[in-house]
This record gives structure tokens, sequence and C-alpha cells, in this order.
């Protein structure tokens, strides 16, 4: 058994361990934990196939981010979660029944899948030697998948209109900073001399 | 052209039967009747051209012109093409069609003046002619049968006309109903026609008719000859449609429908569809000897049972709608000789003459106020000078008045003679009996016309006889009040001229055609191109029978004369004496042979039974209580299950889901075999 | 590694995209810096956008792959994605005069519709299981704001977070469906996985990963099981987003299944024909009586949809080229009476102004509103599928395709469940023209009106007028799949 291979099985039973620990664990905070566990041994998968570039991104993408803002907010949300499973139970039995279709479906599945000879000769995109990770990525992303580029940013693009017009509310009576206006202000728009007779006040 | 003489007509009535209340009556009618007119003056030059110069046809012996419309069916092998085919026969079809057809509806805008559904009228007028000219232009069996169920349309709704009548409902129905018998054969023969010959538009079925002349047909256990099969199933739809004998009972009753109605559907057109259907037709029937001694002895059957019915009715339009079942007897007698040619000759100067005949009845009746019974007229021809003398040609023209051997003769004298000779020339034993029952038949023809003629015409008035307005007659007051036979007056112009036209051809059409329908066989031959079989053989010897012969029918027709002449004008008590010492006979036929109360005891008794078993058994029990009530009750529990499975949350969705995936996985995987 | 992109005219086929990418992003832009320009403005430009890409696709067609054979535009595709542009026009155009009383007038809405349009013609146009995501993501996730974008309205969050949670369930199993087909075939573009397939030697995982991938589409288009989301999005979100859910998105994700399945699957149709069988009958049967039940109008054309869904899959479910033909057809009278029965649902306001959305306030109709309710009674005699009405021709040619492959217990189910459909939409009929009017109706805005009598026309006289330009279209569009 040589090294990677063993790092190999390291790491695969780990993220599957952890990633049933996600849905498993009791305490959210715990799941979150184990997503993070998942990411990082998913990015110590992608190393050991030789894409660093496509590993640090996920720890520093996920976990650095995602994940954290993950535990922020679920740390912040006071969610019973104890008593979001309380119906649960009762459909405990058609569940088990359709997991356990679907498991023997999926054994199947694995039993019958074979490698298809010179599967890398076929590989949709060859790795070149020499060629650095995150050139040979951003070769491949700039120019044959350029549209489905594109198209990811359009996604983004949704999202970030959908978050601005589901969340933002304009309050009419809400002060709010206008940098340029508060910064553009004039001495005579702020400042006015009253002259002020004396004993009278205003 | 020939897309506006057939869609011209639909045009109208669609104009004055949806626009109808828009554009007022006297539009309807002018539009309806100038576009028929047009259509006319069309299809005469459609004629002409096939006429005078056939020579231009004959490059293309046997073809026919043909007009494709549009794509109509195309499922398997099955490719069928609306296409408007016109040849000779057709264009004689056309000729007499929109030419009765815009005559008829000249004369109705004087005749149902004062109706106040004329935009209807019109508007049915109409939409018969375009189902009659979708018939004769029809180039597929299914095409024909189209046209064929449109001019049944047609003719139920204007028998019908008079909706607030219950006899004309009733009649309307009977017209319906009887013809749904022949038009089932009909469809039989088109189904076991396109079994037979796999084709259905009407080249290839002929072209393919030679090689299936002795295939036979598997039924039940009997193998029967195919074509005779096809032929005959074909002939009852002919059957119904032009009321032989057995189907004839709604002719008669048809006549409750407006006069103008009668001329143009029961005496000139519609009826001789199924004339034109097996003329059209002709090379299926020469297939098949039987067919063709049904169709002859069916023919000769009704010609002679008419006659006989027609000699004691006292309807005026009765009468003459038992003398165009008969005389369309005369033409199946042709067409079963062989003679197609000599059929539509017939069709074709009957169509001149007996229109006339109707018109002029229903100018009669016009100047009657409506009065049909002829024993309550008589000496009318002081009143409507004009109208007696078309009657008198018509009459003419109807009871073949001529000197044989010359070209002289009115119009129906050329053509019953033509067939008349045909018959006895076709020989055998039915070409006797034929003979026969058309020379008696003529006899009838001639006695019951001119008995029609003395006791409208002639005579003194009789009306005053009868109790319904005895004290009026002598009532000189009021106008209205007068007795029908004061009133009466001559039609105005406009019902006049088509009756002038008409009588022209009533005089002419024999002469001038006698050539190209009964003349030389070559001549015929050149004329119809194939669109009709012509049997020279048969024709030759039709021209050389014995003189007996030729003079027979004209002999038979003066008999006829000089006995109603007796009898309605010198000894005027003679018909009533002569029922009395028969009254058996007498009765027997002035109520049709029984044939109304025997088919009410054979069909509608036990039919009205088997209908009440089944509403009340059938349809009551089982349908609506078991099944509509009890289904409409699963459906509700059934409903009600499935509302229940949207309940609203989401987990319950979402496992929704996944067992669907499970369940499409499984099924998947066991249905596609991949578990083994 | 080269692109194909060489120059402009090389993206040719791809120009109705790009305009309305650029379309989509200019508006947004103008929106933003346009003081105080009105939505309704906005919508105006969308509508304009909308309908100059449609004429880019309809009058500069250009047939090819691009990008790698990550796009393809066939004639399929661009039939499609005339519907689909058709559709979105249309339901934004009913919306103009009532966008207010549904809270849908802000600006977003007009670019999240301009978005989603961009993502169903990607879907519509992808030829690979990568492009198929992206444009069925950027359909979905615009369309789950639009669903929930009245704030105010529980039920419209409601049915947005329905909407997600399921849609994003929905594109899990897609996903996983696709990663299969992946791993089975070695290859992601459509019209390569077909070369990597043969009937013999199929394998479990390949059905596994087809059954998945379809089941994510599936849910898309609404196919019973995965259904379920329907009634309650439809009902919840503002009609006029009902409208634009149940008309353009229906056509893209009803193409991208017949893609899949006609072009990847093509020599393992005994497994995919199974699938799209039971997903036709339980549709068909499921919807049938579940619209039984329904008083809200809004929910009983949801069932309805998923209904008329069934009747389009039975055309697929013959798995011929005749059979896309008929779904093709179907489809574009689907969106033409969607949009009409939108249109009268949106034309009906109460006297003080409230949306009509039960059937029992439709009663009396007739005396009311006597052309709203003729145009009503004519959409559902075309929905239930009488002839000489369009909604007869377009289940007459799938059960046409269907029975020509022998599918006979296929037809005859779904031809009874047409049968217990019309119950549902006689009843609406039954309302109209024979019950005591208890409401009183405002008056109908003027483009609705046009938008009713067009499409009512185009239904009655269907036969006369596009039957043949249609069909031939459909006709051209099938072929280029087979």
């Amino acid at each position: 058994m040589t090294l990677p291979l063993f790092f190999f099985y390291v790491f695969s039973v780990i993220t599957v361990a952890s990633a049933l620990m996600v849905i498993a664990a009791r305490n959210p905070v715990h799941s979150v934990l184990f997503l993070i566990l998942a990411f990082v041994n998913s990015a110590g998968l992608f190393m050991l196939a030789g894409a660093e570039f496509l590993a640090l991104i996920l720890i520093v993408v996920y976990v650095g981010a995602v994940a954290v803002l993950f535990l922020f907010v679920t740390m912040m949300l006071d969610v019973d979660f104890a008593s979001l499973r309380q119906g649960m139970l009762q459909y405990a039995p058609v569940g088990v029944v359709v997991g356990v279709i679907l498991l023997l479906e999926l054994l199947l599945v694995g039993g019958s899948f074979v490698l298809p000879t010179g599967v890398e000769a076929t590989a949709m995109v060859p790795i070149e030697q020499g060629v650095q990770n995150t050139k040979a990525i951003g070769q491949l992303l700039y120019t044959r998948y350029v549209f489905l580029f594109q198209g990811a940013a359009g996604i983004l693009l949704v999202a970030m209109i959908g978050a601005i017009v589901l969340t933002l509310r304009h309050k009419s009576n809400v002060k709010r900073q206008d940098v340029f206006r508060q910064t553009g202000r004039k001495r005579s728009e702020g400042v006015e001399l009253v002259k002020v007779k004396s004993g009278q006040g205003l | 052209m020939i897309q506006a003489i057939v869609f011209l007509p639909l045009v109208g009535a669609l104009i004055a039967g949806l626009l109808g209340r828009v554009i007022g009556h006297r539009t309807s009618e002018y539009i309806t009747t100038g576009l028929l007119i047009i259509a006319a003056v069309l299809s005469w030059v459609v004629f002409a051209q096939y006429w005078l110069a056939p020579a231009a046809a004959e490059g293309a012996h046997g073809a026919a012109t043909k007009v494709e419309v549009f794509r109509w069916i195309t499922s398997g092998a099955l490719d069928l093409r609306w296409v408007l085919r016109v040849d000779t026969l057709t264009a004689v079809m056309l000729v007499v069609v929109t030419t009765v057809s815009s005559l008829v509806h000249v004369y109705s805008i004087g005749y149902m003046s004062d109706d106040p559904h004329r935009a209807r009228f019109f508007s049915y007028l109409s939409l018969f002619t375009f189902a009659m000219l979708m018939l004769v232009t029809a180039d597929n069996f299914l095409q024909m049968f189209f046209g064929w169920e449109g001019v049944g349309l047609a003719s139920y709704l204007l028998i019908g006309f008079w909706y607030k009548k219950p006899s004309a409902n009733a009649a309307a129905m009977k017209a319906f109903v009887v013809n749904r018998v022949g038009d089932f054969g009909f469809v039989l023969g088109i189904f076991a026609a396109f079994m037979v010959l796999g084709q259905l538009d009407f080249d290839s079925a002929f072209h393919a008719v030679p090689e299936h002349a002795d295939a036979t047909m598997r039924f039940l256990s009997w193998d029967l000859h195919a074509m005779t099969v096809v032929c005959l199933l074909l002939f009852m739809g002919a059957m119904g449609k032009s009321a032989q004998f057995l189907l004839h009972t709604w002719l008669p009753d048809a006549m409750e429908g407006p006069t103008p109605v009668s001329a143009l559907i029961h005496a000139a057109t519609m009826v001789t569809a199924g004339v034109f259907m097996v003329a059209r037709l002709s090379p299926l029937f020469e297939a098949s000897d039987i067919a063709m001694m049904v169709v002859m002895l069916v023919g000769a059957m009704t010609a002679f049972f008419a006659a006989t019915v027609g000699l004691v009715q006292n309807d005026i339009k009765r009468v003459i709608a038992y003398s165009t079942c008969s005389q369309l007897g005369y033409m199946f007698v042709a067409l079963g000789a062989g003679a197609y040619s000599v059929g539509i000759f017939h069709l074709f100067t009957h169509a001149f003459f007996k229109a006339l005949l109707f018109l002029g009845a229903g100018s009669v009746i016009h100047a009657m106020h409506h009065e049909q019974d002829m024993r309550n007229m008589g000496g009318l021809r002081h009143k409507i000078p004009v109208t007696y003398w078309m009657m008198i040609i018509g009459t003419l023209a109807l009871t073949g008045v001529g000197i044989p051997g010359t070209p002289l003769g009115f119009a129906g004298f050329f053509s019953k003679d033509g067939i008349i000779e045909v018959a006895y020339a076709a020989g055998a034993s039915t070409g006797y009996i034929a003979f026969w029952a058309l020379v008696i038949s003529a006899m009838f023809t001639s006695f019951y016309s001119w008995r029609l003629i003395h006791l409208t015409f002639h005579g003194k008035p009789r009306e005053a006889n009868h109790g319904h307005d005895a004290h009026a007659a002598h009532d000189d007051h009021g106008h209205g009040h007068g007795s029908a036979y004061d009133n009466a007056h001559e039609s105005p112009n406009v019902m006049l001229v088509p009756l002038y036209i008409l009588a022209a051809g009533a005089v002419l059409a024999g002469v001038v055609f006698n050539d190209v329908f009964f003349g030389h066989a070559e001549h015929i031959e050149h004329f119809f191109q194939g669109s009709l079989v012509v049997s020279a053989d048969l024709l030759d010897a039709a021209h050389h029978v014995p003189w007996q012969v030729k003079w027979s029918a004209t002999g038979a027709m003066l008999i006829g004369f000089v006995a109603a002449f007796q009898m309605y004008i010198r000894d005027t008590e003679a018909p009533r004496r002569l029922a009395h010492a028969n009254p058996g006979l007498y009765l027997f036929l002035l109520n049709k042979w029984y044939f109304d109360e025997l088919y009410d005891r054979i069909f509608v008794k036990p039919a009205l039974w088997l209908g009440n078993a089944l509403w009340k058994g059938f349809d009551d029990q089982l349908i609506d209580k078991a099944l509509t009530e009890g289904l409409g009750a699963r459906v509700k529990a059934i409903t009600g299950r499935v509302v229940k499975l949207q309940s609203g949350y989401l987990y319950h969705y979402a496992f929704a889901m996944l067992i669907g995936i499970a369940a499409l996985l499984t099924w998947a995987i066991a249905a596609g075999g991949l578990l083994g | 590694m080269q692109s194909d992109v060489t120059s402009f005219a090389s993206l040719a086929p791809a120009y109705p995209e790009l305009l309305m990418a650029v379309g989509a992003v200019v508006v947004l832009l103008l929106a933003l810096f346009w003081k105080n320009v009105r939505p309704g403005v906005i919508a105006v430009v969308a509508i304009v956008l909308l309908l100059a890409t449609l004429a880019v696709l309809v009058l500069q067609p250009a047939s090819g792959v691009l990008f790698n054979g990550i796009v393809i535009v066939d004639g399929f595709a661009r039939y499609m994605k005339a519907l689909v542009l058709g559709a979105a026009a249309a339901t934004v155009m009913i919306s103009l005069s009532n966008s207010k009383e549904h809270g849908i007038d802000k600006f977003e809405y007009s670019v999240l519709v301009l978005l989603a349009t961009l993502g169903m013609m990607i879907m519509v146009s992808a030829n690979d299981l990568m492009s198929l995501y992206i444009g069925l993501e950027l359909q979905s996730l615009a369309l789950y704001v639009v669903a929930a974008m009245k704030r105010e309205d529980p039920r419209a969050a409601e049915a947005g977070i329905k909407y997600f949670v399921l849609g994003a369930l929905s594109s899990g199993m897609l996903l996983y469906g696709a990663s299969l087909v992946y791993g089975f075939t070695g290859t992601t573009q459509l019209d390569q996985i077909v070369a990597a397939i043969t009937l013999e030697t199929r394998s479990i995982g390949l059905i596994f990963g087809m059954v998945f991938l379809l089941a994510g589409i599936a849910f898309k288009i609404s196919a019973v099981p995965f259904h379920m989301w329907t009634p309650d999005v439809y009902e919840g979100a503002p009609t006029p987003v009902t409208a634009f859910f149940a008309a353009a998105p229906k056509v893209a994700a009803m193409a991208l299944f017949i893609r899949v399945t006609t072009v990847s699957f093509g020599p393992i149709t005994k497994d995919w024909q199974q699938i799209v069988i039971f997903l036709s009958i339980a549709s068909m049967v499921l919807a049938s009586f579940a619209a039984i039940g329904q008083d809200n109008l809004k929910r009983l054309l949801a069932y309805s949809s998923i209904g008329h869904v069934g009747f389009a899959l039975v055309g697929l479910s013959a798995g011929t080229a005749v059979g896309v033909e008929g779904v093709a057809v179907y489809m574009a009278i689907y969106v033409a009476m969607t949009v009409g029965i939108f249109a009268c649902v949106l034309a009906l306001r109460t006297e003080d102004g409230r949306p009509v959305e039960t059937i029992t306030a439709l009663a009396g109709l007739a005396q009311r509103k006597p052309f709203v309710a003729a145009i009503i009674a004519i959409l559902m005699f075309s929905l239930i599928g009488l002839p000489p009405l369009a909604g007869f021709f377009a289940k007459w040619q799938v059960f046409l395709a269907a029975v020509e492959q022998n599918l006979f217990v296929l037809a005859v189910i779904g031809v009874l469940a047409s049968a217990v459909s019309a119950f549902y939409y006689l009843r609406i009929i039954k309302v109209m023209y024979f019950d005591e009017p208890v409401a009183k109706f405002a008056a109908v805005p003027g483009e609705l009106t046009a938008v009713m009598a067009g499409v009512g026309f185009l239904i009655v006289t269907y036969f006369f007028t596009v039957a043949r330009p249609l069909t031939d279209a459909a006709h051209a569009a099938a072929g280029s799949l087979f």
C-alpha cells in the first residue's frame, strides 16, 4: 500500500463519516463543524489528485467564509431543532423503507460499476503536464467554458438582485448616511448667522 | 371557374344564414339568387365546352379535369384529397342543378314573398345547392358521401321549414330516417368498395375493378360475389335518396315543404342523386350482372307502383310527387339495362318538365291561397291562363308527346321512349318485364297527368261543394272573404319567368340533346369521353326494335289521354262509379298499397317498444343510476383523497418526491429487466 | 485549449442570448440610474427587449454548435425559444395594468423576468449537462425570487420558500443524476452521451443516473409526483407571476426534457419511455381528480397545468418524431391558452379593486361581463379538448402519436382523464352562465381585452389560421432532433 493510497482512504472515510454526522448531529453547531471537517478532507482529496489550487480555494472560500458564516447564523438564530424533529418519528417507517430501497439500488449500481478502460484518454479535459494549476484552470475557464462562466455570473447577479429586493427596505423615517452630501456640504448651508436681541431668545 | 360554381352558393348560404337578420330579407334574396345565377351561367359555359368542343378535352380521353381544393385525410395508406372533378357527366349535372336552382331561387322571391323567415329559406336553398354541387363534383367516395349527407340535411331542413306545422316536422323526420336506412347501405357500400378495391378515389377504383371482378368476400358462412355485394349496398343508398320502391315512403310526405323546395329537391335534383351515383359508378355496376338486374327490376317496380298510386291521389303536389317517383323508376330501368346515358338523358329532361310542373302547381297553389286539394279546384283555366299553358306544356313533356321516327316531340318523348326501347332491347325476361311495366306505367302517367289538368283547370269550380267556405263564396264585400276561386289571380312575373324558361327546356331539351345522349354510340362516347360506360351493342339494338315497340309508348299515352278525357270531362261521374265498383282496389291504391301502415307495424312499433325498454331499463337503471351517478360518487371520493395529499407541509412534499423517485427507479430497473 | 469563438460573426446562433443578456443588464442599469422612473416603463422596455430578441431569433435563423459543444442551436431550439420569448412577453404584458395591486411594481421584477428568460433560453439550447444546469439554476433562482416578491403577503413568502426548498431538492437530484451519467458514459455533452450508450450494454448505473436527471427536470415541468409545489406556489405567488410560471418555464423545461431523452438517451428509448408513461399517466389522472376539489381559480389552474403536462408527455412517450412534433404543437397551444386564461383572471376585479380568485366569485359573470365570460368559456372548452378548438388538435396530435406506437392503454387512460377533467372546466362555465350574479366587476383594461380577443380568435379559428404554419414549424423542429 502506497502512501497516497493510504491517505486517499483516510480522507475519503473521514469525508463520508463527517458528512453523515452533519445530518446526524443533534447540535446544529456540531453539524456545521462536521461540515467544515468534510470540506477540509475534500480539500485533501483534491490535493492528492494534484489539484492544489482547488484544494486551497475550497479551504479559503468554503471553510474560511461560507462555513464560518453558517456557524454564525446557526449560533445567532435560536432554532429549537429538537421541536422540529418531533414530527419526524411518525414518518420514520416510510422514510426507512424508501431509504432502504434507494440504498439497495445504489448497491446494485455500485456492484455494476466498472471503470471503462482508457477512461483517462477520453477525459473531457486532459491534464497537461508542466502547466500551473491556476493557469490551467484559467485557460479552461476563459476559453472553453466561457459560456458557463458567464452563465454562473448571471446566476450570481440574480442572487444579488434577489437578496436585495427581498430584504432591502427603504424606510422613509430612518436617517441615513450620505457621504457625498455630507462632505459636499457648504458652510452656507449648515451655519446661519442670527442676530439675537438680548434678553429675548429665539 | 369550377370553384366559383361550387362555392358561390355556399357563400350565399353563409351570408343569408348568418347575416340574414342584419342585411334584411330583400338583400339576402338578391345575394343568394344573384350568386346562383352567376353559378348557373358559369355552368352553362362549362357545359358548352364539353358539348360544342369535346375535342378540346379529347387529348386526355377519359381523364376528367380535376381541381384540388385541399388535402383532407392522410392516415396510413389512406390519402384523401378534396378534388373537384369535372367531366361530361358532371357538366350535365352542373347545368341541371344550377339552372333549376337559380330558377327556383327567382321563383321563390315571389312565392315566399309573405313568409317571415325568407332569409333562412334562401340560405337553406343555397346550402342545398352547394351540397348537391359537392356531390356531383365528387372525385372519391367520401366526398360524394359528404355531398350525399349534405343534401340530406338540407332536404330535412327545407321539408321542415315551416317548423310550426307538426305534419311538416313529422315529414322532415320521416325523410331523414328513411334516408338513413339508404345511407347506411351506402356507407357499407363505400366500406365494402374500399375493402375490395383498396381505393377510394373513383379513377383508381375503376381501374381496380377488372382485377377484382371475380373476387369473393366471406360473410358469415357464405362466399359472396364481392362486386355484387358492393353494388347492391351502394344501390341501397340510391334507393333511399331516389325514393325507390320500399324506401319511397318519404317522398310524398316531403311535399309538406314549400313548393319551390319540392321542385328543386324532390323533383329535379336531390332525388336524382341516386341515378347520378349509379351512372358515376357505372364501371362498378358493369361488373355485376345481378346488381344490374336488381336495379332494373326495382326501377320497373317503382315506375309501375308509383304510377298506380298516382291515379287516385287528390293532393295536386302528391300526384306530381308520385309521378316523380315513377319517373325515377324509368331512369333506373335505363341504368339497369346498361344504357347509362339514356338514364341521364331522362334525368336531364325530367328536371326541366318536372320542375316546370311543380312550379306550375306552386303557382296554382299560390293562386288558390294554399289550397292543394284538386277536388276543390276546377275551371282555373280562365283565371290563370299563363300557368295553365305552362302546365299543359309540362304535361305534354311528361307524357311524352311526339311522333315516333321523327325529331318532333317534347323533351319527355325522346328520353322516355328511349328508355322503353332500351328495356326491350336489353332482352331476357327481366327486360320484357321492365318493358311491359314501363308501357303500362306510361299509360297511367298519361292518365293521371291529364286528370290533374282536367280537375284543376277544366270543368266548373267545385270548392263551393265543400263546407268550409261555402257561405263565404257569395260574400262579395271583402276581397279577403271571397272564395279562393274568386280571388284566384295570376302569379307575378317573378314567378312566371322561371316557368317560361323551364317550359322552353321542356320543349327543346329532347330534340337538341337526343343525339348526344341517345344517338349513335359513337356520338355518345364522343360526348361523355369515358365518364360513364357506353354499350354500343345495346344502343344499336335499341335503335332497331320493331315498330310496335317504338309506337307502344305513344299508344299507351293516347289511351291514357282518352281515358282521362272520358272520365273527367265527358262523364264526370265515372270515377265515382268506378271507385264504388271496386272498393278494395280503390282503397288499396288510395292508401298507397298500405306501405305506411305496414312499416308502422314492422318497424316503427317494435322500434318504439325497444326504445322504451332501453330508455327505462338500460338508460335509467344501468347508465344513469349505476354508472353515471355511481361514477360521479367514485370521482368525488377519489378527489377527496387526492386533495388531502396536498397537505401544505413542505416535508410532505419532499417526501412525496423521494417516494416518487424511489418508485420510478424501482420501476425503471425492474421493467428494464436489469435486475437479473 | 482554444475557444471556438473566433469572431463576433461566429457567434451568430447565440445572438438572441447575447442580446438578452446584455439587454437585461442594460435594463437593470437603466432602472438604477434613471431617477424616479416608473416600474411600468421598465416593464415596457422589457417587453420590447423580449420582442426584439424574438425578432432576432426568427428573422436571423442560424444553426450550429457553439462554445466547444456546450450550446446547440437547431430548429427545435429556435422553435422552443420562440415560444418561451412569446410567452414571457405576453405574460409581462398582461401584468402591466395590475402590477401595483399584486406587489410586483418594482423594476427588479422586469429584470428578473428577463434573466429567467435568459436562463430558459440557455436550457433550451443546452447541449451539455453543465449548461443545462446553469440555465436551469439561472431560471429557477430568478423564479424563486419573483414568487416571494410581494413581501407583505405571507402567502407569497410561503410560496417562495416552498418553491426554493423543493427546487433545491430537485436540483440536487438532477446534479446527482448528471454526475452518475457522466460517470457511466465519460462525457457531459448530450450528443456524445448517446455514443457511449447501447441498448444491450446499458448499465444499471446509467439508468439510475437517467432517472435522477429526469426527475430533476420533471420537477420543473411539475409532473406528478414532483408536482407538489405547484398548487401552493401558484396560489401563493402574485397572479401575474403565476401566469409567468405557468407559461414560459414549462416550455423551457419540456424542451429540456425532450432534448435529454431523445438526443442523449435515444438508444435506450424503451427505458425512458417507461418513466415518461408513468409520469404522464400519474399527472393526467391525479390532476383531473384533484382539480375537481378546488375552489381557488389559481389552484385549479395549477392542477390544470399539471394535467396538460401529462397530456403533452403522452406525445413524448411515443418516442418518435411525430410524438415530439405533437408535444411541440401542444406546448404552443398550451401557452396560448394559459396566457388567455390568466388574462381573463387578471381582468376580473371586483368594484372595490380586489382581484377575483375563486370560482364561486365568478357567479353570473356572463351577465355582468359577457365578453370575458365568453372568452373563458371558449378557453375552457379548448382546455377540455373539444373540436374544433385548438385544444382538441393539441390532444389529437399527441394521442395520435401514442396510438401509432401502439400505446393504447396510455391513450385510453388519457382520454378518460380528459373526460374527468371536463367536469371542473364545465363547472366554471356553469357558474358563470347559470348562477345568479353576486358581485359587480370593475372595467377591464384595454390591453387585456386585446390579449383575450386575440387568444380567443386563434383558438377558435385555429384549424384555419395557424394550424398549418404551426404544425410545419413543429415538424421542422422535431425533425432536427431525429
